[in-house]
């Protein structure tokens, strides 16, 4: 252990403000990015879904059309 | 070979003098520029020839990527373009005779009003070779670098801020070596070694880049 | 003797290839955060001149190694697409590109915040800083004219050519940079010499540049496998596996 306690840990020898702003930060970043590209399948699953569903409605008209 | 390639030039420039402001402006652009900084920075000699070469190679940089926008785009909108696609000769042979073309109409006019933004900056005359030099070396780089980026673009309605944000980083190295060898000059010292250097970049791009903006147009013709 | 690779040209194989693959990477760039972050920011010991603010180094110096290693797996992944007009490639690049903008701008901010205790100031023309920042513009430029084409197979084409022509010229950059920086540099920079790291402080860094790696094969996948679904939306694999997600919900 290179810290003696837990303040220690957080004060990184007077240095904290820029060892955990630069942590922070790339973390933040990299959330970011994690979640736009989980957000993007879901976005494209979505839209395949919607067509489905439509066409789905379209095959139901057209078989109601039929019995007509 | 030779024939296509002096018959594309020589139509480029016989329709480029039929529309002389597309030549001009950005020759007035890079003036206009230049002028722009001892009035905002104050007249003091000393300080003016030790900004002027950044000055003058941040302008003239500026004033190519303006005049990038006409090299393929009226011919992409006329359809020309695609039948330069069509010719039975190389595209990149063809396409090289165009940005040629296009530098005698935006390069060679910088360096034909060089000397004077020289004397409006203060410089000297061993440095004012120097930064003749590089312009000469370097406007053919940035006219085969920007046409990669035209090539790219053309098809694209709001192309032009687009060209600008992929062309100027490439073109950092042009900018460093040049206001390098010219720094070199203004010191008095050898400055041969920079302008090799950037020979050997103009020789590269010279072979390479027509390729590039070959393939770049089959892309956005299609 | 390439036979065995030919039915990866398809996206539907491709697809379930890089979805065995994901998990075993994820595991790896979890264990490797958790046993590099804790190693080098609890129990490697402080540095003798720069104290603590050095810990900064298990982020900055990984984070920048992979925003190089992006471009250059982008590159090849260019040529291989341009080259032997693999869609596939194609897709790669577009994948990676915005990754190794998010990898590139960590290493700026980090060298930042790290530039400021060390030297004074937040921003110092270093030449190493400097190309970084260019390999950034390099970076959005790429995304930023993929984004410009509607037509996906177009747009990573002519994200595919500017990234060999980045290519060719990153290392232009790069040295330009650092010669005009041994010409400009003022005195004020302190240099970094460090001799050789011990290795209670190498040991997590190097643990980082894994895990980084591995983070940067995770984000690399996953968005593969989107710009597969987007191009692929249409085709009955896509519609089939779907379907059975559908039923899995109901």
């Amino acid at each position: 252990m290179a810290f003696d306690s837990i303040s220690d840990f957080f004060a990184m020898g007077g240095y904290g403000f820029y060892v955990w702003l630069s942590y922070g930060l790339t973390f933040f970043a990299l959330a970011v990015l994690i979640i736009n590209t989980l957000s993007k399948k879901n976005k494209i699953m979505k839209v395949v879904e919607h067509r489905l569903s439509r066409e789905q409605r379209i095959k139901k008209a057209q078989n109601r059309e039929g019995t007509l | 070979m030779f024939n296509v390639f002096w018959q594309v030039v020589s139509k480029e420039l016989k329709g480029a003098f039929r529309r002389q402001s597309d030549i001009l402006n950005p020759v007035w652009f890079f003036i206009i520029v230049v002028t722009l900084f001892p009035l905002g920075i104050g007249t003091d000699p000393i300080l003016l020839a030790r900004i002027a070469p950044g000055i003058i190679w941040v302008a003239a940089l500026l004033a190519a990527l303006l005049s990038f926008e006409r090299l393929f785009k009226d011919d992409f909108i006329d359809g020309s373009l695609e039948q330069l696609m069509l010719m039975p000769h190389p595209l990149a042979w063809l396409v090289s005779a165009k940005v040629f073309a296009h530098w005698l109409l935006t390069g060679l006019p910088i360096l034909f009003v060089s000397p004077l933004l020289a004397t409006f900056l203060a410089m000297d005359v061993n440095t004012y070779f120097a930064l003749f030099l590089t312009l000469l070396i370097g406007t053919p780089i940035l006219s085969l670098l920007g046409a990669i980026g035209v090539a790219l673009t053309v098809g694209l309605r709001k192309g032009g801020i687009l060209l600008s944000l992929i062309m100027l980083p490439l073109s950092i190295p042009i900018l460093i070596f040049s206001t390098m060898a010219i720094d070199a000059a203004a010191y008095g010292q050898s400055y041969l070694g920079l302008l090799a250097l950037l020979g050997a970049m103009l020789v590269t791009s010279i072979t390479l880049a027509p390729f590039a903006i070959a393939a770049s147009l089959r892309v956005s013709v299609s | 003797m390439w036979k065995w690779l030919h039915p990866y040209a398809k996206p539907e194989k491709s697809y379930q290839l890089a979805g065995k693959f994901l998990p075993w990477f994820i595991v790896l760039t979890v264990v490797t955060f958790v046993v590099g972050l804790v190693w080098g920011l609890l129990f490697a010991p402080a540095d003798y001149q720069q104290g603590d603010s050095f810990r900064i180094i298990y982020i900055h110096v990984p984070a920048a190694m992979m925003a190089m290693a992006a471009y250059s797996t982008m590159a090849i992944a260019a040529f291989v697409a341009l080259v032997w007009q693999i869609r596939l490639a194609e897709m790669n690049v577009a994948a990676i590109a915005p990754i190794g903008a998010v990898f590139t701008f960590i290493a700026l901010v980090t060298g930042a915040a790290w530039g400021k205790p060390m030297w004074g100031a937040w921003w110092v023309w270093d030449a190493r800083l400097t190309s970084e920042l260019i390999l950034l513009f390099v970076y959005l430029g790429i995304i930023a004219l993929h984004n410009a084409f509607s037509d996906k197979v177009l747009a990573g084409r002519a994200a595919s050519i500017l990234t060999l022509v980045g290519v060719i010229n990153l290392p232009i950059i790069h040295y330009s940079v650092v010669w005009w920086n041994t010409l400009h540099q003022g005195a004020t920079i302190m240099k970094f010499d460090k001799p050789s790291m011990p290795p209670e402080m190498l040991w997590p860094l190097v643990i980082m540049i894994v895990g980084f790696g591995a983070f940067l094969g995770v984000l690399t996948l996953m968005r593969f496998r989107n710009e597969i679904l987007a191009r692929e939306s249409h085709r009955p694999w896509v519609t089939a596996m779907v379907t059975e997600k559908l039923a899995g919900e109901k």
